[in-house]
C-alpha cells in the first residue's frame, strides 16, 4: 500500500498548483513510504496486512477472524514482524478509541457491521470484508497522528485474551465517562434556561467557509451513495449476463446435436464460445465488485465519517461557547459579590477561576478540531482523488479486457463459419 | 440514405438518457487555463478517426469540444424525434458494424457480406430475392376503421378494421407492377383457409393469430399496429414460399379490388345443418352414402361429412386397438425418422429460442446500467467542478467526466448491438413457427392415409358382401331375382368405391410427394438462415466488443498514472 510516493512524483509533474506545504507534511511523517527492497531498512515502515479468514466458533455464536501481520521497523513494536488474530468487533474498538481521542481527524471507515444472515459467511461477503479491514488498518498506520496511538499499538500487538479484555471493557453505548454525563446535565440545563429565557437559537458556528463545506460534504454523500449504487447493480449486472450466455450456450450446443453435419458444428462451437464467456464475465464481476464497487461505497463510508468528525466538532463548539456565557455570568455574579462584601467571595472566585481553566481547555480542543479538519480535508481530497482514479482505472482496464475478450473468442469462430457456408454439406 | 438511418437509429437508441445528458452538459470550468493545461498533460491517446461514412461518429477525449457536448449534432440533424423504439426501419448496414475503425485483425471480416437481412423491415428471410432477379414485396399499411354495411342485430352496426395492402412485383402472373386493395383481417383468413386446402401437404406459413381476447384488453391502436405488422410479416411469408406465391388464391387476395366474397360453407353452424340433414338420408340408404370420388380429395369437414367422419374414426380406432394391421401404412422410414428429427428439432429450437430471449433481456439491462452509472458520475463531476476549492477535486472531476462519458458511449453500443441481435436471434423464433406448419402438412398426410384405408377397408368388405350374396343365390337354381338386383347394385357401389380409392391414393401419393419436396426445401434454407444468423450474430457482437473495448482502453490509458507499483 505504499503509493503515497510514486503518485507524487507523477502527481507533481502535472499539477500547476497544489498545497506543497501539506504534502510535504505528509512525506515527512509518512512511514514506510519507500518500499523498495533496495532501500535502506533504517527507514522507519509499519506495514500491516489483514489475512486468512476463517471461521470460529459454532452455530449462532460462529464468526469469522483474520490474521493480521505486522511487519515494522519501529522501535516500539515487538520484533520485524508480529502475528496476531483479530475479529470483527476488535477494529470496532480500535476504531472507536481512535474516535474518542482524535477528535477533528476523519477516522478511516470501517465495513458495515451487519450484514444479511445469509450473506454473512458468503465467500464474496467475507473478502469484501477482509479488503475493507485491510484498507482501514492501513490508513491508520499511514496517518500522521493516527499512527502514533497507543490503541493502535495494542491492537496490533497484544494476544487475543487481552484484547478481549480491552474490548469488554467498552461495551455498548454507554462508553461516556463521568465528566460527559456531567456535561450532558449541563447541556440539559443551559436548554432549560435558554428556553426560559427566550434564546431558542441554535447554537451554531457562524463560518461561511465551513457552512458551505457542510453543504458540500452532505450533497456528495447523496451523489456518492447514487454512483455506487449503480455500481453494485452494474456488477448484479455482470453476473446476469454471465448466467445466460451460459443458458444460450447450452441450448444452441443442444440444437446443433439435432442439425447434425458442419452446421451442427458451428452451432455447438458457438455454445462452447458462449459457455466460456460466460466465466468471464463471472470473474469480471467480481474483479468489478472488488475493485470499483467497492471503493465507491469506501468513498461513502469516508464523507459519513467526516460528517461523523463534523457533529463532533459541533458539539466541541457548542461546549465551549456555552462555557464561555457561563463564564460570563459568573464574572457578573462575581462583580456583584465583590461589591456587597459577601463571604461567598472565595468560593466564587475559586469557581470563577475553575470555569475559565475549563474555558481555556474546551476553546483549545475546538480550535485543535478546526485546525486539524482543515488540514484533512486537504488529505482527504487528495487521497480520494487517488482512490477514486485507481478505481477508474480498474474499472477502465476490466472492462477493455472483457471486451477484448469476448471480441476474440466471437471472431475465432468465424472462419469456422466461412467454411460452413461454402462446404454445403 | 445509410447516414440518415444511422443517425434517426442513433436518436433512437438516446433519446430517454439524451435527455437527461442534455440537461447535464457541463460547461467548461472558469479556471479552464489550468485545467487545459492539465489535460494537454495528461491525454496520450486522441483517438484518430479513420471517418468512415458510415459509423457513429465517435468523440474522442482529445477533442477540443467537451466530449457530451458534441453529440448534441446528432440531435440538429435528425428529422423524427419522435421514432419509437420499435420500428427499426433502418438497421444500420452491415458495414457500419464491420467497419470497425478501430480493429486492424478485422480484415479478413470486412468483405462479409449478408443477404439475407437486407429487407429490414418485417425481418423477412427473403432469400429467393436476392438469387435471382424477382422481385415480390408487400407492404400493409393505414389501418381504417369502417363499419358493416348489411342489417345487424345490435343497432350501431359492427364496426372493423381494414388495411391497405400494397404490392410492388416484377412477377408475370400479376400483369400489373404495382396494385393496392383493401382487404380486412377475415379476409386473411379465409385466404389461409383457402390455401390449407389447395395445398395440403405443404408447408404453409401460419397466419396471424386472431387475439380474440387481446383485442378486447390492449389499446385499440396498439393493438391494430400489432396486427398490421403481423400481417404483413404473413403477407411477405407466403410471398417468399416458391410454390404459395404463385397460387391463384394469393393472386385474388393481392389484386383483385372491391369486397371479397364471403366462402359459402365459413357459416359453421350451417355446416352443421347441412350435414345433420344429409345423415340420415345417408343412413337411410336415401343418397348415396359413398364418398363420392371428388370429395376424396378433401378431409371429411367436421359438420358437413359427418358419415364419413364416422367412417373414418371407425377406422383409426381400428388401426390403434384393433389386431390386424390396416391394409396400407405409412411404411416410408426415412418418413419416419424425419418427422422424429422434426420434433427433436423442434423441441430444442423452443428452448433456444427462450434463452435467447433471456440474453438480450440480459444485454439489455447491463447497457441500461451502464448508462446510469455514466448520468451518475456526469452528476459528480458537475458537483465537484462547482464546488472545487482544492485542485485535486478538478483532477477528480475531469477522471470521472472520463469515466462518465466512457459508460455512456458504451451503454448506448450495449443498446445499438443488441438491436441487431435481437433481429439475428429471431431466426430461431421464425423457425419455430414454422414448425406449425409442418405439423399441419404431416397432418394432411396422415389424414389422406386414413381416408384410402378407410376405403380400402369399405372396399374389401363390399367384396366380401357380394361374395355371399353370389354364393347364396348360386345355391338357388334360376337366382332369386331381389338378390340379383341387390347384387347389381352392390357392383355398382363397389365400383364408385374404386374410384373413389384411386383418388384417394393419388391424392395421398401428391401429399407425400409434397411433403419430401417441403422437407428437403426447409432444410435447404433453414441451412442457409441458420448459417446467416450465426455470422451476423457473430460479426455484430465482434464488432460492438471492439468499440467498447475501445473507449474503455482510452481511459485506462488516461488514468494509467494511477497503477500502483507493487512491490
Amino acid at each position: 500500500m505504499f503509493l503515497y510516493l510514486f503518485w507524487f512524483s507523477w502527481w507533481l509533474n502535472s499539477r500547476t498548483e497544489m498545497q506543497l506545504d501539506s504534502l510535504l507534511l505528509q512525506q515527512t511523517s509518512l512511514s514506510g513510504s519507500s518500499q523498495s527492497p533496495r532501500s535502506p531498512s533504517t527507514q522507519p515502515f509499519l506495514s500491516v496486512s489483514v489475512t486468512d479468514p476463517a471461521k470460529l466458533g459454532n452455530g449462532v455464536q460462529s464468526y469469522i477472524s483474520y490474521r493480521v501481520i505486522t511487519r515494522t521497523n519501529l522501535p516500539e513494536y515487538q520484533g520485524p514482524e508480529k502475528i496476531v488474530i483479530r475479529r470483527y468487533s476488535d477494529f470496532i474498538w480500535l476504531h472507536d478509541r481512535l474516535f474518542e481521542k482524535y477528535k477533528g481527524i476523519f477516522i478511516p471507515p470501517l465495513p458495515e457491521k451487519n450484514a444479511v444472515e445469509k450473506f454473512r459467511f458468503s465467500a464474496e461477503f467475507i473478502e469484501m470484508r477482509r479488503q475493507a479491514l485491510d484498507i482501514f488498518v492501513n490508513r491508520i498506520a499511514l496517518h500522521p497522528q493516527l499512527q502514533q496511538s497507543e490503541d493502535l499499538k495494542t491492537f496490533l500487538q497484544v494476544d487475543e485474551e487481552t484484547m478481549e479484555r480491552a474490548r469488554s471493557q467498552e461495551t455498548g453505548i454507554f462508553k461516556k465517562k463521568p465528566a460527559d454525563f456531567m456535561q450532558i446535565f449541563k447541556d440539559v440545563q443551559s436548554k432549560v434556561s435558554d428556553a426560559v429565557l427566550g434564546k431558542e437559537k441554535p447554537v451554531e458556528e457562524s463560518n461561511p467557509e465551513y457552512e458551505k463545506l457542510k453543504n458540500y460534504i452532505f450533497e456528495l454523500e447523496e451523489d456518492l451513495a447514487e454512483a455506487q449504487k449503480h455500481a453494485f447493480r452494474l456488477v448484479k449486472r455482470h453476473k446476469e449476463l454471465g448466467q445466460s450466455l451460459s443458458d444460450f450456450g447450452k441450448a444452441i450446443k443442444l440444437l446443433g446435436a439435432c442439425e447434425g453435419n458442419s452446421l451442427g458444428k458451428a452451432f455447438s462451437e458457438l455454445g462452447s464460445k458462449s459457455e466460456m464467456l460466460s466465466i468471464k464475465l463471472q470473474k469480471e464481476a467480481h474483479n468489478l465488485l472488488m475493485k470499483f464497487a467497492e471503493p465507491l461505497k469506501d468513498y461513502v463510508r469516508a464523507v459519513q465519517s467526516i460528517k461523523a468528525t463534523m457533529a463532533e466538532r459541533a458539539t466541541a463548539f457548542k461546549h465551549q461557547y456555552e462555557l464561555a456565557e457561563t463564564i460570563k455570568l459568573k464574572e457578573i455574579n462575581l462583580d456583584k459579590l465583590m461589591l456587597i462584601r459577601s463571604d461567598k467571595v472565595g468560593e466564587a472566585e475559586i469557581e470563577y477561576r475553575e470555569l475559565k481553566v475549563e474555558g481555556e481547555e474546551a476553546t483549545k480542543k475546538y480550535e485543535m478540531i478546526v485546525q486539524l479538519m482543515n488540514e484533512e480535508i486537504v488529505r482527504f481530497q487528495e487521497q480520494k482523488t487517488w482512490d477514486v482514479g485507481v478505481a477508474f482505472h480498474e474499472l477502465a482496464k476490466g472492462q477493455a479486457q472483457l471486451a477484448n475478450e469476448i471480441a476474440d473468442a466471437w471472431r475465432s469462430l468465424l472462419p469456422k463459419l466461412e467454411a460452413c457456408s461454402s462446404a454445403q454439406t | 440514405m445509410m447516414g440518415s438511418g444511422n443517425q434517426d437509429f442513433d436518436e433512437a437508441q438516446l433519446f430517454a438518457s439524451r435527455e437527461e445528458m442534455e440537461s447535464l452538459i457541463l460547461d467548461e470550468p472558469s479556471n479552464g487555463k489550468s485545467f487545459s493545461d492539465y489535460r494537454s498533460a495528461m491525454s496520450s491517446v486522441s483517438v484518430s478517426e479513420t471517418h468512415h461514412p458510415l459509423s457513429p461518429p465517435i468523440v474522442g477525449i482529445g477533442d477540443s469540444d467537451d466530449p457530451l457536448l458534441s453529440s448534441p449534432s446528432y440531435n440538429r440533424d435528425h428529422r423524427n424525434p419522435n421514432i419509437s423504439e420499435n420500428s427499426y426501419l433502418e438497421p444500420p448496414s452491415y458495414a457500419d458494424v464491420i467497419f470497425s475503425p478501430f480493429s486492424d485483425k478485422n480484415g479478413e471480416v470486412n468483405g462479409v457480406e449478408n443477404p439475407i437481412y437486407d429487407s429490414g423491415k418485417s425481418g423477412v428471410l427473403s432469400r429467393s430475392a436476392s438469387s435471382n432477379s424477382e422481385y415480390f414485396k408487400i407492404s400493409v399499411s393505414n389501418p381504417v376503421k369502417e363499419q358493416e354495411t348489411s342489417n345487424s342485430l345490435v343497432p350501431g352496426g359492427n364496426t372493423y378494421y381494414t388495411y391497405l395492402i400494397t404490392t410492388r412485383t416484377n412477377m408475370p402472373e400479376f400483369g400489373g407492377s404495382e396494385f393496392s386493395v383493401r382487404r380486412r383481417f377475415k379476409d386473411v383468413v379465409t385466404l389461409s383457409d383457402r390455401l390449407s386446402e389447395s395445398y395440403r401437404g405443404f408447408f404453409i406459413p401460419p397466419r396471424p393469430d386472431k387475439n380474440v381476447v387481446e383485442s378486447q384488453v390492449m389499446q385499440k391502436q396498439e393493438f391494430v399496429e400489432q396486427r398490421r405488422v403481423a400481417l404483413e410479416k404473413y403477407l411477405s411469408r407466403l410471398a417468399a414460399h416458391p410454390v404459395i406465391k404463385k397460387s391463384e388464391e394469393l393472386r385474388v387476395f393481392l389484386q383483385v379490388q372491391g369486397k371479397l366474397p364471403l366462402p359459402t360453407t365459413t357459416d359453421v353452424a350451417s355446416r352443421m345443418l347441412d350435414g345433420a340433414v344429409k345423415l340420415p338420408k345417408q343412413l337411410f340408404g336415401e343418397s348415396a352414402s359413398v364418398v363420392a370420388p371428388h370429395e376424396v380429395v378433401q378431409p371429411a369437414k367436421g359438420g358437413r361429412d359427418l358419415l364419413r367422419i364416422f367412417k373414418e374414426l371407425k377406422q383409426s380406432v381400428a388401426n390403434d386397438w384393433g389386431g390386424t394391421k390396416p391394409p396400407v401404412v405409412e411404411e416410408d422410414k426415412e418418413f419416419l425418422e424425419k418427422k422424429e428429427k422434426l420434433q427433436d428439432l423442434e423441441q430444442q429450437l423452443s428452448n433456444a429460442s427462450q434463452q435467447a430471449e433471456s440474453l438480450v433481456k440480459a444485454q439489455q439491462d447491463i447497457g441500461e446500467t451502464m448508462g446510469e452509472l455514466g448520468l451518475a458520475f456526469i452528476k459528480l463531476t458537475k458537483f465537484e467542478t462547482e464546488e472545487a476549492v482544492n485542485n485535486s477535486q478538478r483532477i477528480r472531476a475531469a477522471d470521472m467526466k472520463r469515466v462518465a462519458t466512457a459508460a455512456v458511449k458504451a451503454s448506448r453500443f450495449y443498446r445499438e448491438s443488441n438491436a441487431q441481435t435481437v433481429k439475428y436471434l429471431d431466426t430461431l423464433h421464425e423457425y419455430l413457427g414454422l414448425m406449425l406448419a409442418v405439423h399441419s402438412a404431416f397432418s394432411d398426410r396422415s389424414s389422406a392415409l386414413l381416408t384410402v384405408q378407410t376405403l380400402l377397408s369399405e372396399l374389401s368388405s363390399l367384396h366380401s358382401r357380394a361374395e355371399k350374396l353370389e354364393t347364396a343365390s348360386s345355391k338357388i337354381f334360376g337366382g332369386d331375382r331381389s338378390r340379383i338386383r341387390k347384387i347389381e347394385e352392390l357392383k355398382e357401389t363397389i365400383k364408385v368405391t374404386e374410384d373413389a380409392k384411386s383418388c384417394a391414393v393419388r391424392e395421398y401419393e401428391r401429399i407425400k410427394e409434397n411433403n419430401r419436396n417441403e422437407l428437403e426445401r426447409l432444410d435447404r434454407e433453414r441451412r442457409n438462415d441458420f448459417l446467416g444468423m450465426l455470422k451476423g450474430f457473430v460479426i455484430n457482437q465482434v464488432g460492438y466488443a471492439e468499440k467498447i473495448a475501445n473507449v474503455w482502453a482510452n481511459v485506462a490509458e488516461e488514468t494509467s498514472g494511477y497503477t500502483k507499483e507493487s512491490s
